[in-house]
């Protein structure tokens, strides 16, 4: 991967937050890249550290969390190196936001149109009748009916779906060149949350931007996605294109979580499978391989030291010893073996 | 919206109703007889007598009282039994005053309270939150009269000098009072202030504003202090209606002719006429603040329903 192709580079990027005089490790040396005009989706268990990462790019960390170092490369310059007025020019302007919750993410006492005209506003100085012009031509693009009147509604009177809407219209208002959505549909209906995926993916195309999208959802991954990192406490375990992810998957974390996934395509018999045992907590770090208290082909080497993000030929990424020439178990394909190996584990 | 006014409006009058009877029936049990205290310590029992039966006190509660509610719907709250000047003209002598040092004392609490309850909620946990909330306790364990002790002591006597020591009338006498009065209510502002920006700040909406790329100020100011106002609001309006009430106290203090001290002096003389009339008036006002703090509300946020 070329550097002026990626929109996004993020390096060993490490957020800690500072809790009663102990540091916790949200990120710890998370490392990946965005192409330009494609979406990656950030995948992981709740405590991975995904919407940390993504606030974190966005310098929105608040106390007493702290970006403790790395580098996030946006357009080649170092985000963490910007002063907090430039950075407060790029919010909302060429990096935008959407959250997970729509019923809280707006704010009460404000018409849905000031709040689109808002950020326009901001980034660039329109008057506010002209921003609110803006804001209307904003709703229609979002697929808000009778946007006209929509305009003038306070964030209460809209549903779940349209509130999402107008966080999207908010968060596209400026035109954005990246996109990160932290898990934009958990909290909608699933017939809505396919519209907003569809809506989001059209708005892509038609503003050529780069997304960013946070999810712990496989199948929205599948659906939307070029790229996929899959974390793991803190960690990327593994880097990939969606259909090398998907068809061959190389860390036994990313078999465990598309095994846990229900197929429609194939008769399942009894229960779903589940990966064993919790997400680690982070005063209770495992010294190696933070996975390896959960992986059904742990051994030794990988309970005492942590092994590299190795790059593959094809630019895959993936953090784990059965890949490298040191594994010293007997010959594993991770995808293959996973379910025998499971079934054994006590 | 005006018909929800005008059905809070209709509600005061059962209240103002209940207050009379209170009022009415607590005075009438208490112990003294204001025959006795008009006709003087050394008038004879006949005196007495004929006194009571001047003032109409001999005659049952019942119809002392209709005739009580019978003059307040046509407008005459009586005269007093002191002076025989009208209940009302009483009380209009006195309630500007009252209305006057509640409104700049709620202003000055509002101004200070507010702005030391941002600024020690956006310092969480500093120096300056820390130091402001101890001002804050100490502005509200101080008891009124001391405070404007204090003041008087220093600000009026000599050497400074800068402010008159009690009256009423020019600018200058407003001053002491005021800042008396104020200092309790701005420290509840700024203690109400500080936690509900901080439950504010922590909202998602907030960091939606942050992503959107608002500047802190505004964030500040804008999106969290609106939604924090309504506890404030509320506690503004709770306080302005007791300054209302009258501040004996403070209007001792400083020798003002408020409406705190014509109720005491009333009450003393045992003169029902007045006490009963001033209460009544100041019900009115309460009932009349509280029910612009609800249109507030709305004012401040759509999302609640008056109905």
């Amino acid at each position: 991967m070329e550097n002026n192709q990626n929109i996004i580079e993020v390096n060993e990027l490490q957020t800690s937050f500072f809790v009663g005089g102990k540091e916790v490790k949200a990120v710890d040396g998370v490392t990946f890249s965005v192409p330009s005009g494609k979406t990656l989706g950030l995948v992981g268990e709740s405590g991975s550290g995904k919407s940390i990462t993504s606030l974190s790019i966005m310098r929105l960390i608040a106390e007493p969390g702290k970006v403790k170092g790395g580098e996030i490369k946006f357009n080649g310059e170092n985000l963490l190196d910007k002063s907090e007025g430039k950075m407060r020019r790029i919010r909302g302007n060429q990096i935008s936001m959407i959250f997970q919750e729509p019923m809280t993410s707006l704010n009460p006492v404000f018409t849905v149109g000031d709040q689109i005209a808002e950020a326009v506003m901001i980034h660039q100085g329109l008057s506010k009748k002209e921003a609110l012009k803006k804001a209307l031509e904003m709703l229609e693009l979002v697929g808000i009916p009778s946007p006209k009147a929509r305009l003038k509604n306070y964030p209460h009177e809209l549903s779940g779906g349209m509130r999402q809407r107008v966080m999207i219209a908010i968060a596209l208002a400026c035109r954005p060149e990246l996109l990160i959505a932290d898990e934009p549909t958990t909290a909608l209906d699933v017939t809505i949350q396919a519209q907003i995926l569809r809506l989001m993916r059209n708005l892509q195309d038609e503003l050529g931007m780069s997304v960013i999208l946070i999810t712990h959802d496989l199948g929205v991954v599948a659906e939307t996605c070029d790229y996929v990192a899959v974390m793991y406490s803190g960690k990327i375990v593994e880097y990939a294109d969606v259909n090398s992810l998907f068809a061959n998957p190389k860390h036994p974390y990313t078999v465990g979580l598309l095994k846990s996934l229900p197929r429609h395509d194939i008769d399942q018999e009894g229960e779903l499978s589940t990966i064993k045992g919790m997400v680690p907590t982070p005063d209770d770090m495992p010294k190696g391989c933070r996975f390896a208290p959960r992986c059904p082909f742990a051994r030794d080497m990988c309970r005492e030291s942590l092994p590299h993000l190795e790059e593959e030929e094809n630019g895959n990424q993936v953090r784990c010893w059965i890949h490298t020439d040191k594994w010293d178990g007997p010959e594993v394909n991770v995808k293959h073996d996973y379910e025998s190996a499971a079934s054994q584990q006590s | 919206m005006l018909v929800y006014i005008i059905r809070r409006l209709l509600q005061t009058i059962p209240v103002l109703l209940g207050v009379t009877i209170l009022v009415f029936s607590m005075m009438h049990l208490i112990p003294g007889d204001p025959a006795q205290i008009i006709a003087g310590e050394s008038a004879s029992e006949t005196q007495v007598e004929q006194m009571r039966e001047r003032l109409g006190l001999n005659e049952p509660l019942v119809v002392q009282y209709g005739k009580f509610l019978g003059g307040v719907i046509q407008g005459d709250l009586g005269n007093s039994i002191r002076s025989g000047n009208p209940v009302s003209a009483e009380i209009g002598a006195r309630i500007m005053v009252t209305i006057e040092l509640a409104v700049y004392s709620t202003i000055l609490s509002i101004f200070l309270g507010l702005i030391a309850g941002i600024v020690s909620a956006t310092k969480r946990y500093t120096f300056w939150d820390t130091s402001i909330m101890i001002v804050a306790l100490f502005g509200l364990s101080m008891p009124n009269f001391w405070l404007g002790l204090m003041l008087i002591q220093y600000f009026a006597l000599p050497p400074l000098q800068w402010f008159p020591v009690s009256g009423w009338g020019t600018p200058g006498h407003i001053v002491l009072p005021v800042i008396t009065l104020g200092t309790a209510g701005a420290a509840i502002i700024a203690r109400m202030t500080r936690s509900s920006m901080l439950e504010v700040i922590n909202q998602d909406y907030i960091r939606t504003a942050r992503a959107k790329g608002v500047k802190e100020k505004y964030v500040i100011y804008k999106h969290a202090l609106r939604n924090a106002l309504i506890p404030v609001v509320t506690v503004v309006g709770l306080q302005f209606g007791v300054l209302l009430g009258g501040t004996v106290l403070t209007e001792t203090v400083f020798a003002i002719n408020g409406m705190g001290r014509l109720v005491i002096d009333a009450i003393n003389a045992r003169d029902f006429p007045i006490v009963q009339g001033s209460v009544l008036v100041i019900a009115l006002l309460f009932v009349l603040v509280n029910l612009i703090v609800d249109l507030s509300y709305r004012f401040l946020n759509k999302r609640i329903e008056l109905d």
